[in-house]
């Protein structure tokens, strides 16, 4: 079964690390990578640019509407995601808490919906 | 004569569903993989025992044939289903070939545990989890889970179906957690009969001050883990309760009024309660790997070992607070130990720690800091100080008996 893990980490704070925090961090994100490739779980990931770069896109009645977004005040924001192959919950929060920003922000693990092949 | 059959079979199945009817569920659930399906599974099976026990007597092992009995009809069900819906006939193959397990004792008390640990998932809503270990591992009817609540039965019965459905969605797993997470998860299980216990030993709000059913259904589930795992907070926690509920018929009067543990009619405590829950307590404590629930345990365990009040051991009391602390720092935990320490070197040394807890804010809602704080005022004589407190306590209690209480004290001072 697959999951999403939406990693949501205060930015931030990120931006105020210096370089070699910076690098550390992401040294320890490729190693996370690396065993979860390894083990036969890594789906797919991405890092996602911060979120004054996001855009909010809404259709009704055939109107497209674009804004800039998402204003929610959180400490917390959406900057990346992995989707992993997991037994079972159980499984996947096992590997959601290995994720480095599991420390100092959360991670949101999402079952993703499985259609019956028919 | 036929009928004289009948109704003492009936009978039987009345008995032997009390008394088996969760574990026929916790196996049902781990072979069906639903628990929607094994309830379904649960209900055809004891229906049919009704009818079928009557003619062809009763099974050497009943159990065994219940779950026989209930996954055959779920199967049955699913074929039938399958047949309208035309849905994918995979699992349902996969079912029919999985041979029936042989029914070893063992096997069954495992699958007691996952219903346990799965339903007090920390991935479920702490509601949620009270929910459904009072409805799936007690047995008790959703309508008495909303009553004992105080919920409408609806809002109670949509948690349950929430629940049911995140632990199929999300596919929670029908486990026994592995030894690296047991100490998590267990506390988990730990808290969740807590809570049970709490709600049922000092109800948070209504009319009357304890619901003792809850805290009879509390023991049940503490009894049945220290049985299937007896670690020692299992056991801390099932002392703690069994502590606790020995003074039940002490702490209040007939009319329902409270009364405090000092004025307690300490020949109303029921001795073997105290003494398994002392037993218990010794035996957690000496396995050195106890926390929280054990130490609350051996707190309770000298009170109730104590012939009054000035008689209680309050310096060990003291003593064991502080570790407390260290191991589980809590306002509220600073608060009863201020308590104690007002016992052991007087009010005046009580109060000084109270004020300190209460000027930093931490409790400042909490009617029971008020209280603590007004009764030692009232034990100093400052009058005026005792009366304010207990004026903001008393807007603080939402509960009935503690309201007229207190309300009681301003009286006695003004």
């Amino acid at each position: 079964m697959k999951y999403l893990c939406l990693i949501y980490d205060d930015e931030k704070q990120w931006q105020k690390f210096p370089k070699d925090v910076q690098d550390k961090y992401m040294a320890e994100y490729m190693a996370f990578g690396d065993s979860i490739k390894k083990s036969g779980q890594y789906v797919g990931a991405n890092q996602l640019q911060p979120s004054h770069t996001a855009t909010i896109v809404r259709s009704r009645n055939g109107k497209v509407s674009t804004t800039d977004g998402p204003f929610v005040e959180t400490k917390e924001q959406l900057g990346g995601y992995y989707l992993i192959e997991a037994k079972d919950l159980n499984d996947a929060i096992q590997v959601a808490s290995r994720i480095p920003s599991a420390r100092s922000g959360s991670i949101e693990v999402r079952p993703i919906v499985e259609r019956n092949q028919a | 004569m036929q009928e004289d059959i009948a109704a003492q079979v009936r009978d039987r199945v009345d008995a032997i569903y009390r008394s088996d009817s969760r574990r026929v569920l916790a196996t049902l659930i781990r072979l069906l993989g639903d628990f929607d399906l094994a309830e379904e599974a649960l209900h055809d099976a004891f229906a049919t025992a009704v009818e079928q026990w009557a003619e062809k007597g009763i099974p050497a092992n009943p159990r065994a044939w219940l779950i026989s009995t209930g996954r055959f009809k779920a199967v049955d069900r699913l074929r039938k289903a399958a047949r309208f819906e035309s849905a994918d006939g995979a699992a349902l193959d996969r079912l029919e070939a999985t041979e029936m397990p042989e029914q070893e004792e063992e096997g069954v008390e495992d699958d007691r545990l996952r219903l346990i640990f799965t339903c007090c998932h920390p991935a479920l809503s702490p509601d949620a989890q009270i929910a459904l270990t009072l409805r799936e591992v007690c047995g008790l009817t959703t309508e008495e889970v909303a009553h004992a609540f105080l919920t409408p039965p609806p809002t109670l019965a949509q948690r349950i179906v929430r629940a049911k459905g995140k632990i199929r969605d999300a596919r929670i797993p029908y486990e026994i957690p592995s030894r690296s997470d047991l100490a998590a998860r267990l506390d988990s299980v730990l808290h969740v009969i807590y809570l049970v216990f709490n709600e049922g030993y000092l109800a948070s709000s209504g009319a009357s001050l304890t619901r003792a059913d809850l805290s009879v259904e509390a023991i049940r589930l503490g009894r049945l883990l220290v049985e299937l795992l007896p670690e020692p907070e299992a056991m801390g926690l099932l002392a703690l309760m069994l502590l606790h509920e020995a003074r039940r018929r002490s702490r209040t009067t007939p009319a329902g009024e409270m009364i405090l543990l000092e004025d307690q009619d300490r020949s109303l405590w029921d001795r073997a309660q105290i003494e398994e829950g002392v037993e218990l307590v010794e035996h957690a404590l000496a396995s050195h790997r106890f926390g929280p629930y054990t130490l609350q345990a051996a707190i309770a365990a000298l009170h109730a070992e104590a012939s009054s009040a000035t008689a209680t051991d309050w310096p060990q009391i003291v003593g064991l607070y502080d570790v407390l602390l260290r191991t589980d720092p809590s306002p509220v935990i600073e608060l009863n130990r201020a308590a104690a320490i007002a016992m052991r070197d007087g009010p005046e040394a009580g109060l000084t720690l109270i004020d300190a807890i209460l000027s930093r804010g931490d409790l400042a809602d909490y009617h029971l800091a008020h209280a603590a704080s007004a009764d030692l005022c009232r034990r100093l004589g400052r009058v005026e100080d005792a009366i304010s407190a207990y004026e903001r306590a008393l807007k603080l209690a939402t509960q009935e008996p503690e309201r007229r209480f207190i309300a009681q004290r301003l009286r006695d001072l003004r």
